[in-house]
């Protein structure tokens, strides 16, 4: 973690060529990453909205996230959440980030990593 | 794989998607009918707000969040606008090299006419703004215009709107197709949803009004141009219609116009019309 200026992706691949398979040190690093994400202002600058554990001045824009495991126990959900939230309602404030590119699929995966920690 | 397909697929829509218009919209006619859309507007607003008062409105965040009207009002005894009000009155005072005066270019020079503005022009066929007003009074006396967004304009337009305070927002749609064209041109620009993150004006400023955006309270869309121009502390000094209307395109990851394009003159026409009836307030001051 600390020895590479890592990117996720970058993080998956080097993992994936050594041949280290997704043990706990990897899924926490993942998470690590997933909050960080959330919490840039230039990447998910996700506290614009939501309420976080752990996260300052959060706005008031969407609901509090938080027992998100037991909401959505499916991460697939949560990843299309994150990708395009106007599929599931077209009048959502909230950013299609995946569709506009503003998160990378790995970056969304990441998060999703994290969502479920809370 | 799905993932993958899904990205590509999106990203072709996105532009199409980019130029829909939300169908949170809070206007009344399919044609184009200002009187309908402006009552639609404020009913909106009225209902979803019972306990404010109509003419609170016209102090953006303060008239949605009690603790931050309370911090306000303590703060208007030494108001912070008061230094570009000062240079505004001296300013209007002060003759151009050719002795006239911004008087000279207004009606009742000057003095109490913030609620006309903008303007349908039927000469040019187009919305005249108070500051493009401004910068052509200059420009016909000799005078460099200044910029749009701040300092000399944000002082001039200061002091016109101080000596409005309190008189109704007053302006006309003419029967004219142009006019009617315009206003319908910046309700759509008001309504349509644009840049990376895919807001329009109206997510923030009509869907959201009182919510907190981080530490932010926003504004609601009924008169929220009645106080401009506005002291900001994060500027740490004035900004004008132009300067805010930049701010929140560009805050949004949206491409900003150049201040005073006919898209921005259209949505001050728009969101100023629907304000009709509410009291001018500016200068302003907001956290
Ligand atoms: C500009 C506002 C905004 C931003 C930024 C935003 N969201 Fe949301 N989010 C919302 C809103 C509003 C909802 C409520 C559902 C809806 O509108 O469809 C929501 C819903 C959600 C939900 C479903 C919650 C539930 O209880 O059902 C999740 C999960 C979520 N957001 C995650 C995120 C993540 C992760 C980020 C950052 C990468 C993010 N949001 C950024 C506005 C936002
Ligand atoms: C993602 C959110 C967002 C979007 C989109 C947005 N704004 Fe804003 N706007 C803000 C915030 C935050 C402020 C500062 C707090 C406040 O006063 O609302 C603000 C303030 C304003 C103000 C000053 C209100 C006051 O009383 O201080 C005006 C006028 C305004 N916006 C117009 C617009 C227009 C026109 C558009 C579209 C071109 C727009 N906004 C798009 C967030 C947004």
């Amino acid at each position: 973690m600390t020895a590479f200026p890592c990117k996720p992706a970058l993080l998956l691949a080097l993992a994936a060529l050594t041949g280290f398979a997704a043990g706990t040190a990897l899924a926490q690093s993942a998470v690590t990453d997933g909050q960080k994400l959330a919490f840039d202002r230039g990447k998910g600058n996700c506290l614009t909205c939501h309420v976080i554990k752990g996260g300052d001045l959060p706005g008031t824009i969407g609901p509090e996230l938080k027992d998100i495991k037991a909401k959505y126990p499916d991460r697939n959900e949560l990843a299309a959440i994150i990708f395009d939230e106007t599929k599931r309602n077209p009048q959502t404030m909230m950013p299609p980030f995946g569709r506009n590119r503003i998160l990378t699929e790995q970056e969304i995966s990441a998060i999703v990593d994290f969502l479920q920690t809370l | 794989m799905k993932f993958r397909s899904a990205l590509l697929l999106g990203s072709v829509c996105a532009a199409l998607v980019a130029f829909a218009l939300t169908s949170a919209r809070v206007i009344a006619a399919d044609k184009v009918d200002p009187v309908a859309d402006a009552k639609a507007f404020q009913n909106f607003f009225f209902q979803k707000f019972p306990t404010v008062k109509h003419e609170d409105f016209v102090n953006g965040p303060y008239s949605m969040n009690e603790d931050m009207k309370r911090q306000w009002q303590e703060k208007e005894e030494f108001p912070p606008y008061e230094f570009a009000l000062d240079a505004g009155k001296e300013m209007f005072a002060t003759p151009f090299k050719n002795g006239k005066t911004y008087a000279d270019c207004f009606p009742n020079g000057g003095i109490g006419i913030r609620q006309n503005y903008p303007y349908f022009d039927e000469k040019e066929g187009k919305v005249v703004t108070l500051e493009l007003a401004l910068n052509r009074c200059r420009e016909a006396n000799g005078e460099a215009p200044y910029s749009y967004v701040k300092d000399e304009m944000a002082s001039l337009t200061a002091y016109m709107a101080f000596t409005s305070r309190g008189k109704p927002m007053d302006i006309k749609v003419p029967d004219d197709p142009r006019a009617l064209a315009a206003f319908e041109n910046g309700k759509r620009y008001f309504y349509t949803r644009r840049g990376q993150m895919n807001f329009s004006c109206a997510s923030c400023h009509v869907q959201s009004p009182g919510e907190r955006i981080r530490a932010e309270v926003l504004a609601p869309a009924l008169g929220i141009l009645n106080a401009m121009p506005i002291y900001r502390s994060e500027w740490s000094g004035m900004g004008t219609t132009s300067r805010r209307f930049v701010t929140c395109n560009s805050q949004t990851r949206a491409v900003p116009l150049e201040p005073q394009a006919d898209e921005y003159r259209d949505v001050e026409y728009f969101l100023s019309y629907v304000a009709n009836g509410l009291p001018i307030s500016g200068p302003g001051a907001r956290p």
